[in-house]
């Protein structure tokens, strides 16, 4: 009996872990991908389970050939534990261990700490599933039907890599975290999800868009500092899943593109030329680029508050244990253990935000989100380049990180876009300005009709570039009903 | 801060000016809201984030679980909540405990331990069952609030747990009877209690309620529904009655101590000894109704309130008092008619909660670290429950005779208060206490209660040290203080509390007899809060080293 489901599942699921010859792993497997099951069919996209969808599996971890594209039942999806090939003589890059070789197993002293970050990156993956599951329904084109789901199958496979992790490092404690990353659920009030942006509601294709651009990010920022770790196996899964995660931001940042791309052609068709003219780019079916900013603003608040306080213990613990290093740490001169280092923090002081030198360890979370900061920056620039290739000098901006936050610092202030402090009363009477509202949502809803045929696009987004694995332009990447 | 901690503290306080809590009232339910200030700390530069708390949070919670007994006897659930989102609450605060004195959270444990106390007492003879709603993580002191309560519910979301990682974080113990709790109240088995403490994340759901950590689990979304439910049932009870508002104590700063209308506290010797005389009632009330109407100004009540400030206004304002001398003034006969006062009230909720709160602040006494010695000269009015005083000093001392100027010979008198209504905290009172397992003493003892005995009959009786003439009595008293001052304060605390607390061990004796004897040594060592220790490197990123010998 145990042979034959062995063999069955070392086939049917892709890695190169040896999974055949690893009883621990497959016996909680085992009991587990039921659950998993259930939870897809609950939780995941709703509808579509039965249609065939043009995927990426990844099967193999080389570089030049790790995806197989081809249609596939998304519940028969061949979820793989794939962890980047080992680096022979690998070792710890940074804290109190540095230069020690890179642990293959999980240090006692360590672990509550480690199991603390595969569980919070592991309920992420699922919970954007769920955040997402709606979509189907109003998909702008089989081409973005097609990525989401893509999105969602690879939220799914991060989702074995943790559980992977949970099951092969930490014994019962393990397997009864895997189950819980099933049990909790986005946006319920019983088990919600952990990290507060998990449990926000994704309704329409444009916040779709800006969560793969700002809140994947996130997910691309912990990846790497988790890459980093001298936990060699929590390394490796990471560095494999970043591979995967370039994927959705690329869906993201193209995402949005081809939403103001629409906004603006449809704008030169029609001779408006005043982007701030709402009712006239309404008029025209495209969502203009205020109601866009006031996406960014929600969402990149939103994604900010995902890496915690500022000054963080936990984050200190973290580094100097070995755990979790910083972004591209190995990349970066200085020596690595930080135990005398200071890092510029914005805080506020005596009612100013202003940057004060702090010590660098518990500064670790503010450093990442300055990495991040920087990076969401780079993809706004390239959203103004397409604007100014209209001849517009409309300019979508980051707001300050002080702007709407729930988390660290800036939780009990009002600050504006640009970073000055309000009252109450002063971001009472301007946070609709600033934040989604009622208006955006009914106009933005108003929009989401679905475009099923082959190479149409509904009219508030511009076709891709190219399509995806080389595919023409009216390629049928969904088989709705085959 | 070492010591901008060791500024002023005032115990009093009222929920117009808490920071910290709300009293949340709906007929026989009242929740009590933890929701800490941040920057309300006692402390400068500690931030008093996750719901972590210091003294100044628990003087609010102390002085809420008070007001609820006098002023809410309606109230027969009480339900301690978070106020926050995510989390219960996250124990003492770290930094305050990093950088305050040994002195300081020494006497904050204390406190703390001693108000924990009232809420099991409350909920054991005032009819006001405490429960916790715990939702997010309670850890540390969080979850030893929790503990103290009656009934804890854990929201089942696959996140909120409770835990005690002092062990693996901190290198200390949990502070406020965690360890005791689990294993003497809640009966975990010693095994599991044993992976408990060194989980740095705790136990939720299933498991949490399988080794009896918590007494329920419950989805979020019906947390009301089950505190709903622990209001029925216990709403079963009397009718509703109406409290009796406590008024702001009266206190008065004098040159050398502090003036209450019923309480004088006179320091000398620099700060290092103290006189604390407790006046008795002037008169005595009619009937139990005429105490009730009475109200907050009762004497009873009053001078109870005003005694415990002035303990705790010792403990923490003065540093260096080594030794306290009780002296009690007044009328003896008053005082006893008072007395039976309070017992024909034995029915009434109001008198019920004088006695108890008689009974909290005589323990107070007891676990105060100052030498106490009992003064019986003329004109002291140690009867009754004021006689209590001097069964609780170390030593006592009456004069034998007259004194110049004064007319009357010193009396000590005993009555049913001394007989059961002011157990200690080991369960005894402090005359059975006082006479081991001697039936003889004991009887002889209750049985000369009702009137006053002169300084002859209170020795042959056992209840006073030293019967002392005049010509002594300056001498022997200077002599005795003098003495006090000259010993090492360390070793008079521990040999005091190892003499003040025989007979048999309870919850309570185990929680301060432990916080003494294991905590408070942990909290010295090198490991905890050495420069490299695990408490002084908590949050700094930096690793703690220990030194790895086993005592």
């Amino acid at each position: 009996m145990a042979t034959d489901w062995a063999v069955d599942y070392n086939t049917k699921i892709p890695n190169n872990i040896d999974l055949a010859g690893d009883n621990r792993v497959l016996r909680a497997l085992e009991s587990w991908l039921p659950g998993y099951l259930n939870w897809w069919h609950d939780m995941g996209p709703s509808g579509f389970q039965e249609s065939l969808v043009y995927l990426r599996t990844a099967v193999t971890v080389d570089p030049k050939g790790w995806a197989k594209f081809d249609y596939v039942r998304m519940p028969e999806y061949r979820w793989g534990i794939l962890l980047a090939p080992p680096e022979p003589g690998r070792t710890i890059p940074f804290g109190d261990h540095k230069g020690e070789p890179a642990w293959q197993e999980v240090p006692g002293e360590y672990r509550a700490m480690l199991r603390r970050l595969v569980v919070i990156q592991g309920d992420t993956e699922p919970a954007s599933v769920e955040q997402q599951r709606h979509l189907g329904s109003t998909a702008p084109s089989l081409y973005d039907l097609r990525n989401l789901f893509q999105v969602n199958v690879e939220e799914g496979r991060h989702l074995w890599a943790m559980v992977y992790l949970l099951f092969k490092y930490f014994g019962r404690d393990g397997r009864e975290e895997g189950d819980e990353l099933l049990r909790r659920r986005s946006g319920s009030e019983d088990a919600p999800r952990m990290l507060g942006a998990f449990n926000e509601a994704t309704p329409d294709w444009l916040s779709f868009f800006m969560f793969t651009f700002f809140t994947d990010r996130d997910g691309k920022m912990q990846l790497e500092s988790l890459g980093q770790s001298g936990f060699d196996p929590l390394s490796r899964t990471c560095r494999f899943m970043l591979t995967e995660e370039a994927h959705h931001m690329f869906v993201g940042t193209s995402g949005v593109a081809r939403v103001i791309e629409a906004t603006l052609s449809a704008m030169r068709r029609a001779g408006v030329a005043d982007p701030t003219d709402i009712e006239a780019v309404r008029a025209l079916g495209v969502i203009d680029l205020a109601a866009i900013q006031r996406k960014i603003n929600l969402h990149f608040s939103l994604s900010l508050d995902l890496f915690g306080a500022e000054m963080s213990s936990n984050a200190a613990n973290f580094f100097r244990s070995g755990l979790k290093g910083r972004y591209q740490e190995t990349k970066i001169a200085d020596d690595h253990r930080l135990l005398d280092a200071t890092y510029p923090v914005l805080r506020v002081v005596d009612g100013a935000i202003a940057p004060v030198n702090e010590p660098a360890l518990p500064a670790l979370n503010m450093r990442l989100r300055d990495d991040y900061v920087e990076d969401c920056a780079r993809g706004i620039e390239r959203w103004n380049k397409l604007i100014a290739s209209y001849g517009h000098e409309y300019r979508l901006l980051l707001p300050h990180v002080a702007f709407h936050r729930k988390v660290g610092e800036f939780r009990g202030v009002q600050a504006s876009p640009a970073g000055a402090l309000l009252t109450a009363e002063e971001w009472g009477r301007q946070a609709d300005e600033w934040l989604p509202g009622e208006q955006d949502r009914l106009f933005i809803e108003s929009l989401m009709k679905p475009e099923s045929r082959p190479g149409e696009f509904a009219p508030w987004i511009a076709p891709p570039k190219t399509g995806i694995d080389n595919r023409p332009g009216d390629f049928e990447y969904v088989l709705i009903s085959p | 801060m070492g010591d901008s901690a060791d500024r002023r503290v005032d115990f009093r306080t009222e929920p117009a000016r808490y920071q910290h809590w709300r009293i949340e009232l709906d007929g026989p339910l009242a929740k009590l809201v933890l929701d800490v200030n941040e920057q309300g700390s006692l402390f400068n530069g500690c931030t008093l984030k996750l719901n972590s708390y210091d003294l100044g949070v628990d003087i609010e919670l102390a002085d809420a679980i008070q007001r609820l007994r006098f002023e809410h006897p309606e109230v027969c659930v009480v339900a301690i909540v978070s106020g926050k989102d995510r989390v219960f609450c996250a124990g003492a605060n770290i930094r305050m405990l990093a950088t305050a004195s040994h002195r300081h959270k020494v006497n904050f444990c204390k406190f703390t331990n001693e108000t924990r106390n009232s809420i099991e007492d409350a909920t054991a003879h005032s009819g006001q069952r405490y429960v916790s709603l715990i939702e997010g993580t309670a850890a540390g002191g969080g979850y030893e609030l929790a503990l103290a309560t009656d009934w804890i519910i854990l929201a089942d979301d696959g996140s909120s747990a409770v835990a005690l990682p002092e062990v693996p974080f901190l290198a200390v113990l949990p502070g406020t009877g965690g360890l005791t709790r689990v294993v003497d109240k809640r009966r975990v088995r010693r095994d599991l209690a044993d992976v408990f403490c060194t989980l740095e994340e705790g136990v939720k759901g299933e498991r949490a309620l399988k080794w009896k950590l918590v007494d329920e689990l419950a989805p979020r979304s019906q947390l009301t529904q089950r505190l709903a439910r622990l209001v029925t049932a216990a709403a079963d009870g009397p009718s509703v009655q109406k409290g009796v508002p406590l008024p702001p104590i009266q206190r008065r700063e004098t040159a050398d101590g502090l003036e209450y209308p019923a309480v004088r506290v006179e320091l000398a010797d620099s700060g290092r000894s103290a006189t604390l005389t407790v006046r008795g009632p002037e008169s005595c009330p009619a009937c139990p109704a005429e105490l009730a109407a009475e109200g907050g100004e009762a004497w009873a009540l009053r001078a109870a309130r005003e005694l415990d400030d002035a303990l705790l206004h010792l403990r923490f304002n003065q540093p260096e008092l080594a030794v306290i001398l009780l002296k009690t003034a007044g009328d003896p006969v008053v005082a006893l008619a008072y007395d039976s006062l309070l017992a024909d009230g034995g029915g009434d909720w109001f008198v019920r909660e004088v006695q108890l709160l008689w009974a909290r602040v005589l323990k107070r006494l007891d676990l105060t670290a100052c030498s106490l010695a009992g003064v019986i000269e003329p004109g002291s009015c140690f009867a009754g429950t004021l006689a209590e005083l001097a069964l609780a000093a170390d030593r006592s001392y009456m004069l034998d005779g007259e004194l110049p100027g004064v007319e009357g010979e010193a009396t000590l008198a005993l009555s049913a208060a001394n007989l059961g209504w002011y157990p200690a905290t080991n369960g005894l009172t402090r005359l059975r206490a006082r006479f081991g397992g001697d039936e003889g003493a004991i009887s002889a003892a209750e049985g000369a209660s009702g009137r006053p005995l002169d300084a002859a009959e209170a020795e042959r009786l056992g209840l006073i040290t030293f019967a002392v003439s005049d010509i002594d009595w300056q001498d022997d008293l200077r002599l005795f203080v003098e003495e006090r001052l000259s010993f090492s304060p360390d070793a008079l605390t521990g040999m005091e509390a190892n003499l003040r607390f025989a007979g048999p061990e309870t919850m309570e004796t185990k929680v301060f007899g432990r916080l003494t004897a294991w905590q408070n040594w942990i909290f010295q060592r090198p490991n905890a809060v050495g420069p490299e220790g695990a408490l002084q490197r908590y949050g700094t990123g930096q690793k703690h080293v220990y030194d790895v010998t086993r005592v």
